[in-house]
């Protein structure tokens, strides 16, 4: 465990295989929550929280049960369980403290439960820092920490797409591929410019 | 044996995040199940204008249920909508005043443009390239943002170059007066009939230079006016609206037509 891992991680999840624009992964609630910088913001945040928290949760539920207990098939039912509980709980915080976000979200909230990008997380994490069944040195910080990164990765692109998505608005977009089609236009640029930082092999 | 081993290790962890929620539930328990928001909800426009102050419309319907703005704020709604609104909360309705938007310029076609734009149509675009492509920094551009945003079709470009606010259509939603990128639109009361059609700070001279309709602070109109409702600051007629009474005597003294009637 040395700074050498934390600054690999840190460029992996956040450019070179980014959640959204790399390995295509939440693509519901990009598409969805990126027409304004503010509500993207709020989604991102909340993603983040999720992402942290069920990658935390996930590592504990993954070495201290399931594998103990030889349970290593029930991974994905064990996860979304975890994942759900988290969202359930931001949803309440949401719409106890910020009444107007809660509408503004709408279904794409408890939509996070079922955005592959925090599964995604949890799964890369038993995958990268398990070892035959044994966690690798450091392994509980390096998932933390890759749950900060991607969260960050995933802010990054709602905060790339959004700003887009505002200035398309002052273009005069031909009716059938005004919102989504020209989003996911957009989206596919993003992601072709994103795949710029894997290299190219001929 | 492992089936139950499975079974009882996911029924545990169940048990274990539903006990969580449960008691997080108990501590961030909303309460709202008033049946009249949701009547309200059902008479509101839905244009989630934002004219009243709240955000939205079910932001407004929440606070005309406490009490924290009248029925009258909304914009959008009709008077039987406010009406009926009233009715819900057992209210009577004080007479309203209509209001509607007016553009603060006359410009339009006849000022002539600093460079050939043939970008995005759309003001907010043009004012980003040296603040758009007219002579005069303060007037309209004409790319016709506001006909756009206008949720109730109430602005229309006129052969002018200037986009024309049908009063009858105008609910006042304010939408144009936040997108204009020069500021130029201004909400009143259709009673208030008189406004200064200028918005250039530039002096006299220098407005004489690109636009034939802009206010030159001559003074008439401020000697004029007995009620002394308007002044020239900054190169500018300003009316001050709790004064006016709309007299129309400035109207008919301003030399250059810059003072319109609604």
């Amino acid at each position: 465990m040395n700074a050498g891992h934390f600054l690999a991680i840190f460029i992996s999840s956040i450019f070179v295989s980014n959640v959204i624009l790399s390995r295509f992964l939440g693509l519901c609630s990009f598409i969805a929550i990126s027409k304004e910088t503010r509500p993207a913001l709020a989604m991102s945040s909340a993603v983040f929280f999720v992402i942290v928290m069920s990658s935390a949760i996930t590592w504990v539920v993954y070495n201290y049960l399931l594998i103990p207990f030889d349970l290593a098939y029930l991974r994905t039912i064990s996860f979304i369980l975890v994942i759900a509980s988290c969202v359930q709980l931001v949803e309440m915080v949401v719409r106890k403290f910020m009444p107007a976000l809660y509408r503004m979200f709408g279904i794409y909230l408890p939509l996070i439960t079922v955005n592959c990008a925090v599964l995604g997380v949890a799964v890369l994490n038993t995958d990268m820092f398990f070892s035959k069944g044994k966690p690798l040195p450091g392994s509980f910080i390096f998932s933390i920490f890759q749950g900060v990164c991607v969260g960050i990765g995933y802010t990054l692109a709602m905060l790339l797409m959004s700003a887009i998505r505002e200035r398309l608005e002052y273009s005069r977009v031909p009716e059938a591929v005004r919102e989504f089609p020209i989003a996911f236009v957009t989206a596919s640029l993003m992601s072709l410019s994103f795949m710029g930082f894997n290299g190219f092999r001929f | 044996m492992s089936i139950l081993v499975a079974v009882l290790t996911l029924g545990a962890l169940g048990a274990l995040f539903g006990a969580g929620l449960a008691f997080a539930s108990r501590k961030l328990a909303v309460h709202n199940t008033d049946l009249r928001l949701e009547k309200i909800m059902g008479l509101l426009p839905g244009a989630n204008c934002g004219a009243c102050g709240a955000a939205g419309c079910f932001g407004f319907a929440e606070a005309v249920l406490k009490g924290e703005l009248s029925p009258d704020a909304c914009r959008a709604g009709d008077e039987s909508v406010k009406r009926e609104i009233a009715a819900i909360l057992g209210k009577k309705l004080d007479k309203s005043l209509k209001r509607t938007v007016v553009l603060h310029c006359r410009g339009g076609a006849k000022v002539a443009e600093r460079y050939i734009y043939s970008g995005l149509k759309d003001c907010r675009a043009a004012v980003a390239l040296l603040g758009g492509p007219k002579e005069c920094p303060y007037g309209c551009i004409g790319l016709g943002t506001c006909v756009t945003v206008c949720p109730f079709s109430a602005i229309s470009m006129g052969k002018d170059g200037l986009p024309c606010v049908d009063k009858n259509k105008c609910r006042a939603c304010g939408k144009c007066v936040s997108v204009c990128p020069k500021h130029l639109f201004s909400l009143r009361t259709q009673e208030q009939k008189v406004f200064v059609a200028c918005r250039s700070l530039d002096t006299a001279a220098v407005k004489r230079g690109y636009c034939q309709s802009a206010c030159i602070a001559c003074r008439r109109c401020e000697k004029t006016c007995k009620y002394g409702a308007i002044k020239v600051e900054n190169n500018l007629a300003v009316i001050d609206c709790a004064k006016c009474i709309s007299c129309m005597e400035c109207v008919e003294v301003c030399p250059v037509k810059a003072i319109a009637v609604l």
